[in-house]
């Protein structure tokens, strides 16, 4: 390991970083995984209520807004649900990423790890939520079948394009945030806001061909926002509906773009981390 | 090879809560419409100046000084931790440093998932901690507290548990930090024999301690910091001679005597 000033703007230092991290697998897979045992330590039921608070959440939303938007069940609940599921990750990412170097601060400052390692680690454990979510969502397949064929395994790589966002999302926004304090609270602010953004509790493509034109209008200004796109990719395979491709298209083109940014300012930046948080 | 090279090393480190007074400052300034740039700057500390080290395979080195020279900056800086904010750092070789005893360890959780995590941490793989830790419970004589969440433990029990985990390990560069106390007399006297194991089996050693006994026992070298610089760096008893004022072997002879 070489650290120096003058090639602390080495791209190789960035690559490297992530490379070695990756390569400590078997330490922020031991950490992801005692990170849920830990949240559920001495619960009875333990990392089950993961599953059963989202299954609550999702039913109770669904009969709700079922009943607001004047949709059947059938419709409304299994849309909420996944929406719900896909939500719970990628906010994830984002509220925890803000976080991820401050948190590790005790960690960073008293072991040479890449910081990479923490990121990982909190990908890991948003994956490992996510399975566990995945319960209710086969559960509602029992109860509500969907219409699900080949193009529906298209939902693992559009799971796995939502990770690789997340590392990047994470890393960007760790570094910033650590240096910025400020923007902690405003990446909070923001993510709850984009929540109701999103099409999770309401169905897009019912504005979108709605018999009123202003609503149809105000409808495709939600294109604008990216995270339309990433649930898109995802919940549309999950519930057997037909494949947007232009929604792949974003999501690829913000997914190169988010990285090469992030890699730029791990070049600049990664070594600062230890001094910032 | 195992080697740690230091050219014109400084570390600086900017100190951003000063500033927020700074900052309203420069708020209530800009009104004025008169603000030079040093306001703007955010306050430094310079830990470290210019430091130039080198530290060759079977090197044994104490690092003594008083509270605040720079010392665990400076383990720092020769684990990767902080890269310098100028001039140049190489450690070639798996560092495993040994700062604080409390690091990555979980209260929640048992002492046995305890052992497995602090030996990721310091680089062991899940097979190598696997088959180490049964020795390591024998030689911290916890028995079946060992199964117990680490909050039941009194800080003796945590630090016999830290070091029989941190004297298990297969280090190249071992960075110690004295952090060694709370034990009872009869375990240290187990614990320095297994440190001095961990030692001859450690490529280098860069140990920071006010223990004169366990320095003159592990180190051959020192190192001797003052205001973040290197005030002296050569044998060992010539160091602790200047850095004390006195010669500690005559102390002992003296003694004896």
């Amino acid at each position: 390991m070489a650290v120096t000033a003058s090639s602390n703007a080495a791209w190789a230092g960035a690559r490297k970083d992530l490379v070695a991290g990756w390569r400590s697998r078997e330490l922020w897979a031991h950490l992801g995984w005692q990170d849920i045992r830990q949240r559920y330590r001495r619960s009875v039921l333990g990392p089950i209520w993961i599953t059963i608070s989202m299954a609550v959440t999702a039913v109770a939303l669904g009969i709700l807004y079922a009943g607001l938007f004047g949709n059947p069940l059938e419709q409304q609940l299994p849309y909420i649900l996944v929406g719900f599921i896909v939500w719970a990750f990628i906010s994830g990412c984002i509220l925890e990423g803000a976080d991820v170097f401050i948190k590790n601060e005790g960690l960073i400052k008293h072991l040479p790890a890449p910081i990479s390692v923490h990121v990982y680690r909190l990908v890991w454990r948003q994956t490992l939520l996510f399975a566990h979510n995945l319960i209710v969502y086969a559960v509602m397949l029992m109860i509500f079948p969907q219409p699900l064929d080949w193009s529906s395994l298209l939902a693992f790589p559009a799971f796995a394009l939502l990770a690789v966002n997340g590392a990047w999302i994470a890393l960007l926004f760790g570094m910033a945030s650590s240096r910025f304090r400020d923007l902690n609270p405003i990446v909070g602010s923001v993510v709850q806001l984009t929540f109701f953004l999103t099409p999770i509790v309401w169905i897009y493509e019912d504005f979108l061909n709605s018999d009123n034109p202003t609503i149809a209008e105000r409808a495709r200004l939600a294109e604008i926002n990216p995270v339309l796109h990433y649930i898109e990719i995802i919940r549309r395979p999950m519930l057997g509906q037909e494949t947007v491709w232009h929604h792949w298209a974003v999501v690829v083109v913000i997914t190169l773009v988010g990285w090469a940014v992030t890699l730029w300012a791990m070049r600049r930046y990664r070594t600062r981390v230890p001094y910032w948080v | 090879m195992v080697r740690i090279e230091t050219r014109q090393a400084s570390v600086d480190f900017p100190i951003f809560d000063a500033k927020t007074r700074s900052l309203k400052k420069a708020v209530l300034g800009m009104v004025g419409g008169n603000i030079s740039s040093d306001d703007r700057k955010v306050p430094v500390i310079q830990a470290l100046h210019d430091i130039d080290i080198t530290i060759e395979e079977g090197d044994r080195v104490a690092l003594v000084g008083h509270n605040g020279a720079g010392k665990s900056t400076l383990l720092r800086l020769l684990s990767g931790i902080y890269a310098p904010t100028s001039g140049s750092a190489h450690i070639e070789g798996r560092v495993a440093p040994v700062f604080d005893l409390g690091v990555g360890m979980d209260p929640e959780i048992s002492g046995y998932e305890n052992i497995m995590i602090r030996g990721l941490f310091l680089g062991m793989t899940r097979k190598q901690m696997e088959s180490r830790v049964d020795e390591i419970a024998d030689f911290t004589e916890l028995g079946d507290f060992l199964a117990m969440p680490l909050r039941t433990y009194s800080t003796g029990m945590r630090v016999r548990l830290a070091l029989g985990v941190v004297t298990s390990i297969d280090p190249e560069i071992l960075l110690f930090d004295e952090g060694i106390g709370a034990v009872d007399a009869a375990f240290l006297e187990k614990a320095r024999d297994r440190l001095e194991e961990l030692v001859k089996r450690a490529g280098l050693l860069v140990f920071a301690s006010h223990s004169d006994e366990f320095l003159r026992r592990l180190c051959t070298s020192a190192i001797w910091m003052e205001h973040g610089r290197v005030k002296l760096r050569g044998d060992l008893r010539e160091v602790l001679t200047a850095y004390k004022g006195r010669d500690p072997w005559l102390d002992d002879a003296a003694s004896r005597a």
